[in-house]
């Protein structure tokens, strides 16, 4: 059995890819498919994958505000709440921007740098 | 006793405004960051402490000798509701002030420290989706961006190592080799700690300017330490040349081949240039000139006695506080 963890990413990545919202048991059966293409031992454990199990890991994705799900239809269609460059960029923004308790959050290898200093490494670089 | 709250409270101010001036200044911590390290820490544990000593024993001062005279004098007025009319409203303000002062600073740290860790927590579950693993050991991950970016998520067990396609596609393998062991440096050696402490100092005292002078220099300081690590195993020229192509990149406006999501990365990229990020600047510029013309580092004597005055400036204020009430 995948951990909830691998299981999200699995769901996020097909939520991604398909660009429209799906249900826990469409999301079940495209999961089960992509686990069978990739061997068969783990298929046959992809086959066990229940549709609660699913609707685990699409709560746990919706509390992280990652999915939302469509209130209207029933059973619920599950989609991305962005797109996978949209949180990329999200994430390099709290990177790269200037927020004051970034610098304590984590440690880049180059802080912020002006384009003059960027010029002189340039410089720099040409003549090594 | 109450030239115990006069010294202390003199220490307090110089400890809070010339000193960290001076030391800001200095040239020698680029070439001896880790007692210059030691010394940050000294200077604002020092300062505080003789900041909440100097109103403690000022408040103190009619009802004991000493502190801890006069602390079993308080607790009885809170206590037993002893008579409080030998303190003064003065000293009553110096009491309050010193108890305000006290929570502020724990509350800040433990606030900050929740911040901190709920930022980190959501950066790793969107790392966890968004990352791949990377050959490059455990704990590394690479993530889908073209400027080249590499950092370090500290979260004990669950630290990560993120390096962006643009980083890997930049970098020859022992420049990637320099950038691994130098944001392995900050894990191991636990910057997060430090940084976590100044921002926290920052964040209480914020109306102190001192404040962010610390933090600056500490935000310097550990890339100096990390970088003196990786100069361990690989060569100056690789660290400078690893140094030079990130940060030449980073600073780029994203090229036209990369995709909408990432040009808003890259506009907010022009941000800290204008919100005076000129000390994160002058961090890379002063990291390369140290790499390029090294000047040695501090004789042996020189750091005992920085260290001196470090244990000294720990030890002066917990003992006016103490040892008069231990001797009488």
């Amino acid at each position: 059995m995948a951990s909830l963890g691998e299981l999200e990413r699995a769901v996020m990545d097909l939520l991604w890819a398909g660009h429209e919202a799906a249900t826990a048991n469409t999301l079940r059966d495209l999961l089960a498919q992509s686990t069978a293409a990739h061997g068969g031992a783990a298929g046959h454990e992809g086959k066990d994958l229940a549709v609660t199990t699913v609707l685990t890991v699409l709560s746990r994705l919706e509390k992280k505000g990652l999915v939302e799900r469509e209130r209207g239809t029933r059973p619920h269609r599950y989609q991305a709440v962005s797109s996978r460059e949209d949180h990329t960029a999200e994430l390099m923004h709290e990177v790269l921007g200037s927020a004051p308790d970034r610098e304590a959050v984590l440690a880049r290898f180059i802080g912020s740098v002006t384009e003059s200093e960027a010029e002189t490494l340039r410089k720099l670089l040409g003549h090594s | 006793m109450f030239w115990t709250s006069y010294f202390l409270a003199v220490l307090a101010i110089v400890l809070a405004w010339p000193v960290p001036i001076l030391l800001s200044r200095a040239h020698w911590p680029a070439r001896d960051p880790f007692t210059a390290m030691v010394l940050w820490q000294a200077i604002g544990l020092a300062g505080g402490l003789s900041m909440i000593g100097a109103m403690l024993v000022y408040g103190l001062e009619p009802v004991g000798d000493n502190l801890l005279a006069g602390l079993r004098a308080l607790a009885d007025m809170v206590l037993f509701a002893a008579p409080t009319t030998a303190l003064g409203f003065w000293h009553l303000f110096a009491l309050s002030a010193a108890a305000l002062l006290t929570a502020h600073l724990v509350f800040t740290l433990l606030l900050t420290y929740y911040k901190i860790e709920r930022q980190r927590r959501r950066h790793r579950e969107l790392l966890a989706l968004l990352a791949s693993p990377s050959d490059d050991g455990p704990g590394t991950v690479v993530i889908n961006h073209d400027s080249p970016v590499a950092y370090c998520l500290p979260g004990g067990a669950r630290s990560v190592t993120v390096l962006s396609d643009g980083l890997m596609a930049a970098l020859e393998p022992a420049e990637l080799r320099a950038v691994l062991i130098h944001e392995n440096a900050h894990l191991t050696q636990r910057h997060h700690l430090l940084l976590w402490a100044f921002a926290a100092w920052r964040q209480a005292l914020p109306w102190l300017p001192t404040t962010r002078l610390a933090q600056e220099a500490v935000n310097s300081l550990i890339e100096m330490l990390a970088d003196d690590v990786a100069l361990k195993t690989e060569s100056k020229a690789t660290l400078i040349k690893a140094i030079a192509i990130v940060a030449s990149g980073s600073a780029a406006p994203a090229g036209a081949a990369v995709v909408e999501p990432a040009n808003l990365a890259g506009a907010s990229l022009q941000l800290p240039d204008v919100a005076g990020g000129a000390g994160l600047a002058s961090t890379t510029a002063s990291r390369v000139s140290r790499l390029l013309s090294p000047r040695p580092p501090l004789a042996g004597g020189l750091r005992a006695a920085v260290l001196a005055v470090c244990a000294l400036l720990l030890a002066m204020p917990t003992a006016l506080l103490i040892v008069p009430g231990l001797l009488g």
